[in-house]
Parts: C-alpha cells; sequence; structure tokens
C-alpha cells in the first residue's frame, strides 16, 4: 500500500462539512468516501437466502487529486455487520476513547410517512452518508485514525474480518460487555467522570424526547401542507362556475398544489437535522461507556487496595496475637484452641508474599487507573468541543432551514393573493 | 284608481319614474301579511300614482334600468349609515341575552331623526328578516347568522362568539340599507328607529304560516322556466356544493394546524430543559426554545382567525344561498299560478273577450317578480364578487402575516447562534 506512505501534507483536506476545525492524522493523507450503496443476496450462516446492502468504500491520496492527475480511487464493498464489527473492535482496543458512533441500525423516531423498512432507498441513502462520517469521524481522531485494523478495513477486502479475530478482541469484549452490565459501587470515583456521566444519561434522554417530538410535529406538519392541496382542487372546480372571477380561482388553485408539494422537499432536508442529532444520541452512550469503564478501573483499583489492607491486618493480628476485627478462622482457632507457633509462622509468611504481591497489584491498578484517567478525560475534552461546535452547527442550519421555509411560504401566498385580487 | 295617499300604496316595491329619494315605499305590514293575494286583485299602480303600463314588456325593463343605475351609490350619494357594535349581557330573572348597539345616521326624508341609537338583539334582526321577506317576497334578503346554537357545544357568551355575530349582524344590515328597495321598508325604519319593537308577532306569523302552504304546495309544474332563472338555481347548487367542501377544507386545515400547535408547544420546551445542562450551547439552545414559542403563538392566531373571520362568511353565504333558492321558487310559483290561469281562460270558447284583468295582473306580478329578482341576481353577483375576493385575500393575508412573524423570529435568532463563533474568530 503505497498511499500511506506518502508525505504528510501541511495543508489538510477538508471533507464533510460537519468539522472544519480538526482535520488531522489520516485525513491529511488520504479522502474517504463512501460513494454507493448496493443490494446483494447471498447465503448467511445458517444456510439460508437472504438479501443485505453492500457500501463501497473508497479512498484515494490527498496529494494525487492536488497534483491534477485523477486517478480512479481504490475502493471495496463492506456491508454494515462489518462496520460494526470495527467499531466493536475499537471500543475494546481503545476504551478511553470517545469512540464514534454508527447510523442506527433499524430506522426510529420515524413519522408515518417515513419508511421503517431498512430496505427503503431513502433509507439506505441515509445510512450511506452516516457511515462515511463514521469513517470520516474516526480517521480524524488523534488515537483511532492510526490503527491497523482500521486502515486495513479501508484498504484490504479480503481476509479482513479474520485478521480482526486474530487480535483476540473477542475475549476482551465479552468481559467488558460483562463488566459494563455489572452493578458496583464505587467509593471515590473521579467527581469529573461522575458528572459526564450524569451528562451522557441526560443529554440522551433529552435528544431522545427531542427526536420523538420532532416526528410527531414533523406528521402534523405533512397534514397542513398537503390538505391545502385540496384548495387547489375546488378552486379549479369552482372556477369552471364563474365568469369574471374563474381565472383569478383557477391559477389561485395551482398556487395552493405547490403550496402542498413544498412539504416534501421541506421534510427531507429536516431528516438531515434529525440525523445529526441522532449521531448524538448514540455518541452519549458512547461517552457513558467510558465513564463507566473509569468506574471499573477505579472499583479494581479499590478492590486490590481493600484486599491488601485487610491482608496487612491480619498480618498484625498474626503477629502481635490481637484479635481485632472478627474473622472465623479467628474464632475456631479461640474456640478450639491456639495454633502451634510453627503453623504461625507458615501463615505469616504466607500473609507476607500475598501482601508483596497485592502491593504490586495496587501499584499495577493505580497506574492503570492514572493513565486512564488521563487518555479518556484528554479525548472527553476533545469530544466537549467537538459536540459544542457539530451541535451548534446543526441548530445555525435548522435555522435557515427554518427561514427557507418561511420564505417560500410568503412567496406562495403571495402569488395566490395576486390571483385572488385579480378575481 | 284612488290617488295615493303616502301611506297606503299597493303595488309591489319597484322604482318608478321618481328618484329614489322620492319614493315612498312602507308596505303596511299588517296588509300585507293578512291580503298577501291583495297586490294581484287591485290594480297595479305604482307609488307615485301612475298606473303601470303592463301591455308593454319594456316598462319592466326600463323599470330594471333605473333599478341598476341607482344602485351604484358611492360613499358620496350615500345617504342611509348603518352600524352594529357595543355588545352588552344582559341578565334578567327569566333569561340571559346579549344585545347590541345599532347606530344609524342619515339624511332620508322617511326618518324623523337624523340620527339613532337603539339597542337590539338577534331575536329583533330575526324579526325584521322574517318582516323583510313577508314584505318583498321578490327580493334576495340577506342572510342572518345562525340562530340556533347547541348549547354546552358552543359558549354564547364568549367573547369570540359575540364578536362573530355582531360582524355578522353588522353586515346583514349594511346589506340592506345598501339595497334600493329595501332600505325604505318600514320595517327596517322602525327597526332602526323605534325605541321598542312593537312586534306583533304572533298574530303574523300564524297568518304567514297559512300563506307559505299555500305557497309551496303548489303542485302545479311550470311550462318552460326562463333560461335564465333556470341557470340561477343551477348555478346556486353548484355554488353551494363549493361552497360546502372549501368550508370542510378550512376546517380540516384548522384542525391539522391545531394539533400540529400542540406539538410545537411540546416541542420547543425540550429545547430549553436541555438548554439547562449544557454551557457553551445554553443561549442557543434558549435561543431556539423562545423562537418556536413566538412561532406557536402566531400560529394560533392564524388559527383563531380563521376560525372567526373565515368560516362564519362562508356559512353566511350558504344560508344567502338557501334563501335565495326559496325566493327562485316563489317566482316559479307565481309564474305557475299565471299560467294556470292563463290555460283555464284559454280553454274558454269566447276568444272574442279580452284577457280577463286578473290574468293580466297574474302576468305583470310574474313580469315585476322576474325584474326585481334580475337586479336582485346581477347586485348579488357583485357583492358576491367583492367578498369572497375580500375573504380569499384575507386568508392569504394572514397566512403571509403568520409566516412573517415566524420569519422575523428565526432571523433574530441567527446571531445568537453564531455569537460565540464570532468571539472565537476574534480571539484566535
Amino acid at each position: 500500500m503505497t498511499l500511506l506512505h506518502t508525505k504528510l501534507k501541511t495543508t489538510p483536506k477538508i471533507e464533510a462539512g460537519d468539522f472544519t476545525h480538526i482535520v488531522e492524522y489520516l485525513l491529511k493523507m488520504m479522502e474517504i468516501s463512501v460513494a454507493e450503496a448496493e443490494k446483494r443476496t447471498g447465503k448467511n450462516a445458517v444456510n439460508m437466502q437472504e438479501t443485505y446492502t453492500v457500501y463501497l468504500i473508497e479512498t484515494r491520496p490527498v496529494d494525487a487529486a492536488s497534483e491534477g492527475t485523477n486517478p480512479v480511487p481504490d475502493s471495496l464493498w463492506r456491508r454494515y455487520s462489518e462496520f460494526e464489527l470495527l467499531r466493536n473492535y475499537l471500543l475494546v482496543t481503545y476504551p478511553f476513547s470517545v469512540v464514534p458512533p454508527l447510523p442506527e441500525k433499524r430506522a426510529e423516531f420515524v413519522w408515518h410517512k417515513l419508511s421503517a423498512d431498512n430496505m427503503d432507498p431513502d433509507f439506505v441513502e441515509r445510512r450511506r452518508v452516516g457511515l462515511e462520517n463514521f469513517l470520516l469521524r474516526v480517521a480524524s481522531h488523534p488515537d483511532l485514525s492510526s490503527d491497523k485494523i482500521f486502515y486495513s478495513f479501508l484498504t484490504e477486502e479480503n481476509g479482513w474480518k479474520e485478521t480482526v479475530f486474530e487480535t483476540g478482541f473477542q475475549a476482551k469484549a465479552d468481559s467488558r460487555l460483562k463488566a459494563l452490565n455489572a452493578t458496583f459501587r464505587v467509593k471515590n470515583p473521579d467527581k469529573r467522570f461522575a458528572e459526564m456521566k450524569h451528562y451522557g444519561d441526560e443529554l440522551q434522554s433529552v435528544i431522545s424526547q427531542l427526536l420523538r417530538v420532532r416526528a410527531r410535529a414533523a406528521d402534523r406538519l405533512y397534514g397542513v401542507y398537503k390538505v391545502h392541496g385540496n384548495y387547489g382542487r375546488v378552486f379549479s372546480e369552482w372556477s369552471a362556475i364563474e365568469k369574471e372571477m374563474g381565472d383569478g380561482l383557477q391559477s389561485a388553485g395551482h398556487h395552493m398544489d405547490a403550496y402542498a408539494a413544498s412539504v416534501d422537499d421541506i421534510l427531507e432536508e429536516e431528516e438531515h437535522y434529525a440525523d445529526q442529532l441522532k449521531e448524538y444520541l448514540f455518541y452519549a452512550d458512547a461517552l457513558r461507556a467510558v465513564c463507566r469503564k473509569h468506574e471499573l478501573t477505579q472499583y479494581e483499583l479499590e478492590m486490590a487496595a481493600q484486599d491488601l489492607t485487610s491482608k496487612k491486618q491480619q498480618r498484625e493480628e498474626l503477629a502481635t496475637g490481637t484479635i481485632r476485627t472478627f474473622s472465623l478462622k479467628g474464632m475456631t482457632s479461640k474456640l478450639f484452641g491456639q495454633e502451634t507457633p510453627e503453623q504461625r509462622e507458615a501463615k505469616l509468611k504466607m500473609l507476607e508474599t500475598q501482601i508483596e504481591e497485592g502491593e504490586e497489584l495496587v501499584k499495577e491498578r493505580n497506574a492503570e487507573c492514572e493513565e486512564f484517567v488521563k487518555s479518556a478525560w484528554v479525548d472527553i475534552e476533545r469530544f466537549k468541543e467537538q459536540k459544542d461546535h457539530d451541535l451548534r452547527e446543526a441548530l445555525i442550519s435548522y435555522a435557515i432551514m427554518q427561514i427557507s421555509m418561511c420564505k417560500k411560504g410568503i412567496q406562495v401566498w403571495n402569488n395566490a393573493k395576486e390571483c385572488f385580487s385579480k378575481m | 284608481m284612488s290617488a295615493m295617499s303616502a301611506g297606503a300604496p299597493r303595488s309591489l316595491a319597484s322604482s318608478g319614474q321618481k328618484s329614489i329619494q322620492d319614493i315612498l315605499h312602507p308596505l303596511s305590514a299588517e296588509e300585507s301579511a293578512l291580503n298577501p293575494g291583495s297586490a294581484a286583485e287591485k290594480d297595479l299602480i305604482l307609488p307615485n300614482g301612475t298606473p303601470v303600463d303592463t301591455s308593454s314588456p319594456a316598462s319592466s325593463s326600463s323599470l330594471l334600468n333605473r333599478l341598476q343605475l341607482d344602485d351604484d351609490l358611492d360613499g358620496e350619494t350615500r345617504d342611509l349609515f348603518v352600524t352594529v357594535d357595543d355588545p352588552k349581557k344582559h341578565v334578567s330573572t327569566m333569561e340571559t341575552y346579549i344585545t347590541y348597539r345599532v347606530c344609524t345616521k342619515t339624511t332620508r326624508t322617511e326618518f324623523d331623526l337624523p340620527e339613532y341609537s337603539v339597542r337590539r338583539r338577534y331575536q329583533d334582526f330575526d324579526w325584521l328578516r322574517n318582516k323583510l321577506e313577508e314584505s318583498q317576497p321578490t327580493h334576495l334578503i340577506p342572510p342572518l347568522p345562525e340562530k340556533f346554537v347547541m348549547k354546552g357545544v358552543v359558549d354564547r357568551f364568549s367573547e369570540e362568539f359575540v364578536e362573530t355575530r355582531r360582524k355578522a349582524l353588522d353586515k346583514f344590515l349594511k346589506r340592506v340599507a345598501d339595497h334600493p328597495v329595501l332600505s325604505f321598508n318600514e320595517h327596517f325604519n322602525a327597526f332602526l328607529s323605534a325605541k321598542d319593537l312593537n312586534k306583533r308577532q304572533g298574530l303574523a306569523l300564524l297568518t304567514k304560516m297559512g300563506e307559505s302552504v299555500k305557497y309551496v304546495t303548489g303542485g302545479y309544474k311550470l311550462r318552460a322556466r326562463p333560461v335564465e332563472f333556470a341557470a340561477m338555481g343551477d348555478y346556486l347548487d353548484l355554488f353551494t356544493q363549493k361552497l360546502g367542501t372549501i368550508d370542510r377544507i378550512a376546517q380540516r386545515i384548522i384542525k391539522e394546524q391545531s394539533e400540529f400547535l400542540m406539538e410545537l408547544r411540546e416541542y420547543g420546551p425540550v429545547y430549553s430543559s436541555w438548554s439547562s445542562f449544557e454551557e457553551d450551547l445554553h443561549d442557543p439552545l434558549e435561543g431556539v426554545s423562545g423562537c418556536m414559542s413566538n412561532c406557536s403563538s402566531a400560529l394560533e392566531e392564524l388559527t383563531e382567525d380563521m376560525s372567526e373571520d373565515f368560516l362564519p362568511v362562508l356559512r353566511e353565504y350558504v344560508l344567502y344561498i338557501e334563501s335565495m333558492k326559496n325566493v327562485l321558487k316563489k317566482r316559479d310559483q307565481v309564474q305557475a299560478e299565471y299560467e294556470t290561469k292563463l290555460e283555464a281562460v284559454v280553454f274558454r270558447e269566447d276568444k272574442k273577450t279580452p284577457v280577463p284583468t286578473d290574468v293580466e295582473k297574474c302576468q305583470d306580478r310574474v313580469e315585476c317578480f322576474n325584474a326585481d329578482l334580475k337586479a336582485d341576481w346581477d347586485r348579488w353577483e357583485n357583492n358576491k364578487r367583492q367578498d369572497f375576493r375580500q375573504l380569499l385575500t384575507g386568508m392569504a393575508d394572514k397566512n403571509i402575516q403568520y409566516y412573517e412573524k415566524c420569519l422575523a423570529a428565526w432571523e433574530s435568532l441567527i446571531p445568537v447562534l453564531q455569537d460565540k463563533q464570532e468571539a472565537e474568530g476574534e480571539t484566535s
């Protein structure tokens, strides 16, 4: 692969509208796009016929385009499940990163005219855009973009799956899942992470609510516009029985038809806004996963520390012969007589070893914890900035959409008014 | 033929060779109610005393011309101004009802004073309309807003309902005041000027009922309905249909808009609650919420306006058309009566005797009716065109205003949304 070995250019190539301020790393070197989608049929794991969609990933070195020559991009086909595999690998391998989310698996928050069918061409198109967005996000992430598996996802069609499984991430994936779902109490979590987790919860809740109500509102708006189309028909019929009023009515009717038809484009544009919100809905999940992972590492540290403390205590008790803490062993030895000095010696020695090991473990876990907190917090800050920027942009484009809709409305009704005044 | 006195012309009200201002028009209400056939039995005389030349149809058309010319009264020659305003609630032991103030300004000599201000309730308007229908059966009487309101469904004393009704009553009186014949009706005069309306409804109603039975159940088939009246009937049927459809569409739009409004009212506040746990995004999100709140208010205004101004006018026209169709039916019956009488005469062997006067009277009745109706029809068409032009441009205007309000709200939001970026740009 000669692509990646080209020199780093100083001027970054900007792809996809959403983030203009962080374009580094892999994106400096290659253009990535998900150019097309196609339907395929084949046999699945249980030897049954199935239809699925594949997406064409195209890559091209940045400097090739800027030099004027336009070589054919390299390309390969991937299906959604392979994207999922890639993401799961990244989640496990970079637990301190807020990993970009994939577009939704099934259409949710649909309003009635929008199809909930995965095979629907509009859904497939929106998914194509979402997948491209995912790749660009990963390619511009400081840690994820340099991952080899990610690179081969983009460049090696065959054998990629095997390569992923060879990393052994699957085992880690299972334990990660278990840990994420377990309930445990952490005594001293980093406050910032606790707050971030809470923020993630709130963000998820509010965006879900927003998407749900927006879908209902879109439904109603559709109804309002479409019913106006009926005016078109009745004005036409009415104009047939009028003399002087006829022309004005007829033309006004045409404008009512145009008004009714305009809502399709308006709502299609709004879906784009909904998709932007959805991305952050899923991002909230990724954020929470990082916070959860912190809790887990912190918990494991606390467990190790607790264990060490209790072992030290046991040693002390054994050495001084005082029993400060209740232990079954202590009680039984009290009841059934003291141990022999040799037994005590043996026990003490064992404890010493355990304590040594325990101290090592605590050191390790502490280092892990600190390391995790450091890396994760860097990425969380990066994510915060990205989120603020992206959502602000989304709101701006939403406002612009609304302005455009109002202007169109004013125009149509002015046209109709002119026709009415000529009646 | 006795000389005409100011109080007792027997003819049907039509203008003659005198100018409108000089014509005394009052038909005695009781007399016409009790003797509906009196016009046919007595000689046809114009109010100024000259006998109607019934032999030539040209006379009818000259009447027609005069009517039409005098119809187009612009502001300067108008001499009668009527308004309905100031609704007030009256509570008595028996009932609660609303009265409206009716103000009149006029230079007409038929009125004793140049100005009047009286209080009337819906019942009084209803009485007036019935009187007009009785006394001017050949004319199109403007409609009143619907009489019966389902208690419990609509609040008869709500501001919106009262205002809608007031507008319709105002329009009713103005239409009567603008009519060259109806505006001279003595009941109209009494309505505008009398302290207390001496209605004597009971008697008039009874006799009226008897007569209407006679009118309606005349089952005689017309030989040939004149083309223009047939066309009027067809047009009215089709037009009613269209109005009904438009009414349904408008109602449906209002419903959809109301449901959209409900969702908007839930949608906006979510942005507000989101802003409460954001820092950087707090102002933009709060701004979006405020913007949506403004759009919601604008939409509420639009739906209210359409309910209060648009729908009632449509319904008023449907009522108008109903009464017009009745007038067309009456015209048919008058023509039928004439044809019956004519046939009976034709059957008689003796062709030498001239056509008896009662048949002539019938013919005159038909011709006068046709003339009045034709004139009123033309006026009605003109008014209809103006009314609907106004109604529909009004609808367009309301929608434009709604979008303009929303546009202003969103445009003023853009700088708020972009604010941080500009600040960032300056510092970086």
